[in-house]
């Protein structure tokens, strides 16, 4: 009885596995766009700074528990957004990448030490380092993407990162968790003092 | 044993159904090949048009903040306005160059990501003047395609819209999920400012 089962079905199942093979699904017409979402997801994610920065907000964030781990995720891409404004008008910021190597050192630091100042001034802080990553993100933006799909890639990406950083920072709970983050929190200052010497070099 | 013999006289034929159904063929993704007529034409278009669906669920998200009132009045008066503009833009045909997107996104994005609280009456303004000025220009730009029965399947597709999003949002009691929308409205907020970066670049 079970074989004549399978035999049944070894038709409707072959047919099945001919039909669902990959063919060629012409999806898009605007396939430009589909594009820009893309580039803008991946841009966050291509410079080791950028991520480092964005996780260690979200580790921060999640140390000082809240409103700050919800208030610094928000504070950073909006501000970031705003230095991005400024580079895709093409205003000057000096010391852009001395600035980003800056925010890993110093949101490095702040992580190592669990450091807990008023949210005001942790917003600040954030805030003020958002701008260069910003800045920095600004000025490299492709020409000829879609700018609007490019900009929700963006933006979601950053989001992702702090995401990710408030998911390593909950392990803060727990004493072995505690010295992990502070440990992460060194790791992130020693790479912003590399990218400080890479950037003054 | 019935029951058995009638499972196994289905299962090929349900098999064969899903394979059917799983085929990857042409998606016809965009207004002008629906090929489902002009109301469907219309819904395809806002539900496509990230330009247009962004802020309307940005909208929906923050009437939905502003409680179950707020909600049911943006419900209505959206859609309303959306269709008076789409029947002026369709009439005038000349759009000016506003990057009305990049205004929409900022405006309503820092509104939900700042839970501004506004009154009702405020909120009932900023949905009619979102409504008035991107229905004007889906109004022009459907001029040559769907009409007015596509601006009506986008009045539809609006009034299904705004009621999920908004009941979605008044239905949240947990304070984190309020939280996750503001987090998103930061998130449309930044897309707007670096959208409005790339018009003006």
């Amino acid at each position: 009885m079970r074989q004549r089962i399978s035999y049944r079905l070894c038709f409707p199942l072959a047919l099945a596995l001919i039909i669902l093979l990959p063919s060629s699904a012409f999806a898009h017409v605007e396939r430009g766009q589909a594009i820009g979402f893309i580039t803008g997801f991946r841009h966050p994610w291509s410079g080791l700074d950028h991520v480092l920065a964005m996780i260690a907000v979200g580790i921060w964030g999640a140390q000082l528990g809240n409103p700050a781990m919800w208030l610094l995720p928000v504070t950073f891409p909006m501000v970031m957004s705003m230095g991005a404004f400024m580079g895709l008008l093409g205003i000057p910021l000096p010391g852009t990448e001395i600035g980003i190597a800056l925010s890993a050192i110093l949101l490095g630091a702040m992580v190592h030490g669990e450091v807990r100042p008023k949210l005001i001034v942790a917003a600040v802080l954030v805030g003020f380092f958002a701008v260069f990553h910003g800045h920095a993100h600004g000025t490299e933006l492709p020409p000829g993407e879609s700018g609007l799909l490019y900009s929700m890639g963006f933006v979601i990406a950053t989001g992702c990162l702090h995401g990710v950083g408030i998911a390593i920072g909950l392990v803060h709970r727990w004493p072995a968790g505690k010295l992990a983050l502070r440990g992460a929190g060194a790791f992130i200052a020693f790479m912003g003092v590399v990218f400080l010497w890479r950037a003054l070099a | 044993m019935n029951w058995n013999n009638k499972y196994q006289s289905i299962l090929p034929g349900l098999v064969v159904a899903i394979a059917v159904l799983c085929w990857p063929s042409s998606a016809s993704a965009h207004l002008v090949t629906t090929g489902m007529g002009p109301v469907y034409d219309g819904i395809g278009h806002l539900l496509l048009t990230p330009e247009d669906f962004v802020p309307v669920l940005a909208i929906s998200l923050y009437a939905g903040l502003r409680g179950a009132a707020a909600g049911r009045r943006t419900m209505f008066l959206l859609p309303l306005a959306w269709f008076a503009g789409g029947l002026a833009g369709s009439m005038v045909g000349i759009v000016p160059a506003i990057p009305t997107p990049a205004l929409s996104f900022l405006v309503v994005g820092v509104l939900v990501a700042a839970d501004l609280r506004m009154p009702a009456n405020a909120v009932s303004a900023l949905a009619v003047v979102i409504g008035l000025v991107h229905g004007f220009f889906n109004g022009a730009a459907l001029k040559e395609g769907a009409g007015t029965l596509g601006l009506l399947g986008i009045m539809v597709m609006l009034f299904v819209l705004v009621a999920l999003a908004s009941a979605f949002v008044v239905s949240l009691k947990t304070p984190w999920m309020r939280i996750a929308v503001r987090v998103a409205g930061s998130w449309i907020a930044s897309s707007g400012l670096l959208l409005l970066g790339w018009s003006l670049r």
